[in-house]
């Protein structure tokens, strides 16, 4: 079987197109490139969106927290806590074994599968992390910007929206970006943690792991997932990079923040 | 556990709770919990010693030694850290498994990896097949220190790496200046001054450490995940005394609250830590008190 076969027959297995059955025997390195490229549709899919819906609800988070009323900041804070303050790992089972009870009882049922469930443990997790951030990073914005913004008139949300929240965003970028390299590290873990994987349509992680369960040498499946990861990673430091470029464009140049990743927080 | 505990059907609430709460398989959940914070004990100086290695190989002059430290760091962080974690237990594994298979039986001449199976003379298995039960579980426990370590020790090297860049400058001449060797300025000067900086990043560490310790349950070792996942299914009247339905969402809810005032815990002698080290140093931090 030629490797465009493989190609044909595996690109999209894991969201149900193409051959049925995984291989069983004679794995070749043709196959373990395109199933395990073929799970990565699952790590982009969960990333893009939970990165992408996370980031507004980041954004309200850090306003909450660094609101006057009580309530709100309280509400911000505990949010913030919980979810950076456990494990992930964990927060999966309990969503799943929580949804599985909303199920039982005739809610929601769509939740117990890993496309809805884990996604929205992903947004949830994420807006806490970036919420940190941005709070971070708001507390920062100078306050001659805020009194400027004062003299021209601006209040309310206009001064918000033109004037503190991109100010925000641009001194949070560099730190939000490795969040950003952490949340797509952090899908892997979507299939290991009882969200179960429906007729073995998993991400990268679970066909390397497949591989690795079936020939019992990891040093193959592995080192391609890990490389594979290395291109998501790089891609995304691209992105963001043009995105940082966009948001300092106003400055001279030697007052802009060169985005340097310091990739030393994950959950 | 207690005298009352002999007929469970005939208890009320409290007590039917009582005795729930310390069955057999509740007192292996308790240890379990026991083996987590060992894991993290034994862990945390391991990573500590991997990290420091690899930034003093990072900052190292001799060129293939500083490449080996700086590409340790890199791959480490740039991969998923599960991925690791699941790739390091069988390659760990295999790896000395075959070191012991090419010292123990030199004359043997089949291939060790025969299609899907990888086999080595039974001198060399490990742990050995006729080993007790205890053997193959502290076996399987080293493996995940080892790899915890391994793994971790890559962003401890990290931030030491950083910490150590982080010592003024002028420190290091006036050592130069005393006449010091590279090693001693090393070691007398740059060392004791770079855990100051250190501090925040390893903090950090600690809390990802601990967040980290439920993906043991991933590595085979019979951690709070697999009890809370075991006792929380339903039991079944024919199989227990104390039946009941799917639970699992209240165990997780409890490994979840135990996480948080975990970590919680942490972050408070952290920052005590944090303010004591920084007394008396020229620092912002330092300088108020």
């Amino acid at each position: 079987m030629s490797c465009w076969q493989t190609v044909q027959d595996y690109g999209l297995r894991s969201i149900g197109i193409g051959e049925r059955l995984l291989p069983k025997t004679d794995f070749t390195l043709c196959q373990h490139f395109t199933l395990i490229g073929s799970g990565l549709i699952w790590n982009i899919y969960f990333g893009v969106l939970a990165l992408i819906i996370g980031f507004f609800i980041a954004s309200a988070v850090a306003v909450g927290k660094n609101a006057q009323n009580r309530a709100i900041r309280k509400a911000s804070e505990w949010f913030i806590f919980v979810f950076r303050g456990s494990p992930l790992f964990i927060q999966f089972f309990f969503a799943y074994f929580l949804f599985l009870k909303l199920k039982q009882l005739g809610y929601a049922t769509f939740l117990t599968s890993a496309q809805a469930g884990a996604l929205i443990v992903l947004i949830l997790n994420t807006a806490a992390y970036s919420g940190e951030i941005f709070y971070g990073a708001l507390r920062a914005v100078p306050r001659g910007d805020v009194e400027a913004a004062d003299a021209y008139g601006f209040s309310g949300w206009p001064r918000f929206r033109r004037i503190m929240w991109p100010t925000m965003l641009r001194l949070g970028w560099p730190a939000y970006t490795n969040e950003a390299i952490f949340l797509f590290h952090a899908t892997t873990l979507v299939f290991f943690s009882g969200f179960p994987t429906w007729k073995q349509q998993g991400d990268a992680l679970y066909y390397a792991s497949y591989f690795a369960d079936k020939t019992f040498n990891p040093f193959v499946p592995y080192p391609i997932l890990a490389f594979y990861f290395i291109i998501l990673t790089l891609t995304i430091v691209w992105i963001f990079g043009r995105i940082n470029k966009r948001l300092n464009r106003h400055l001279p140049e030697e007052r802009r923040k060169k985005l340097r990743i310091r990739p030393n927080l994950i959950r | 556990m207690f005298s009352f505990c002999s007929d469970p059907e005939t208890l009320g609430t409290v007590r039917w709770f009582a005795c729930y709460l310390t069955t057999g398989k509740h007192m292996s959940l308790y240890w379990s919990v026991l083996t987590v914070l060992s894991l993290l004990a034994i862990t945390a100086p391991a990573a500590l010693a991997f990290g420091f290695f690899g930034a003093m190989s990072a900052r190292s002059h001799v060129l293939p030694l500083r490449w080996l430290g700086k590409a340790y760091i890199a791959v480490v962080r740039g991969v998923p850290d599960i991925a690791f974690f699941l790739f390091f237990v069988i390659a760990l594994d295999q790896a000395f498994e075959w070191t012991r298979h090419q010292i123990l039986c030199p004359d043997w001449t089949d291939p060790i990896r025969q299609g899907n199976d990888f086999i080595v003379c039974d001198a060399a298995k490990l742990p050995l097949s006729s080993a007790a039960q205890w053997v193959h579980e502290v076996y399987g426990f080293f493996l995940a220190v080892l790899t915890f370590a391994i793994v971790f020790g890559a962003f401890a090297a990290n931030v030491l790496f950083g910490a150590m860049r982080a010592v003024p400058r002028g420190q290091l001449e006036t050592a130069e200046a005393y006449g010091m060797t590279r090693r001693q300025t090393f070691w007398r000067v740059l060392v004791p001054q770079m855990w100051l900086y250190a501090l925040p990043g390893l903090s950090n560490l600690w809390m990802i450490l601990i967040k980290a310790t439920p993906l043991l349950f991933l590595l085979g070792v019979e951690d709070i995940v697999y009890w809370a996942r075991e006792m929380g299914a339903s039991a079944n009247r024919r199989f227990t005394d104390y039946p009941h339905g799917d639970w699992r969402i209240w165990y997780f809810l409890a490994l979840l609250v135990f996480y948080l005032s975990f970590t919680r815990v942490s972050e408070i002698v952290l920052e005590r830590i944090n303010r004591r080290l920084l007394h008396g140093q020229a620092t912002v931090g330092g300088g108020s008190r």
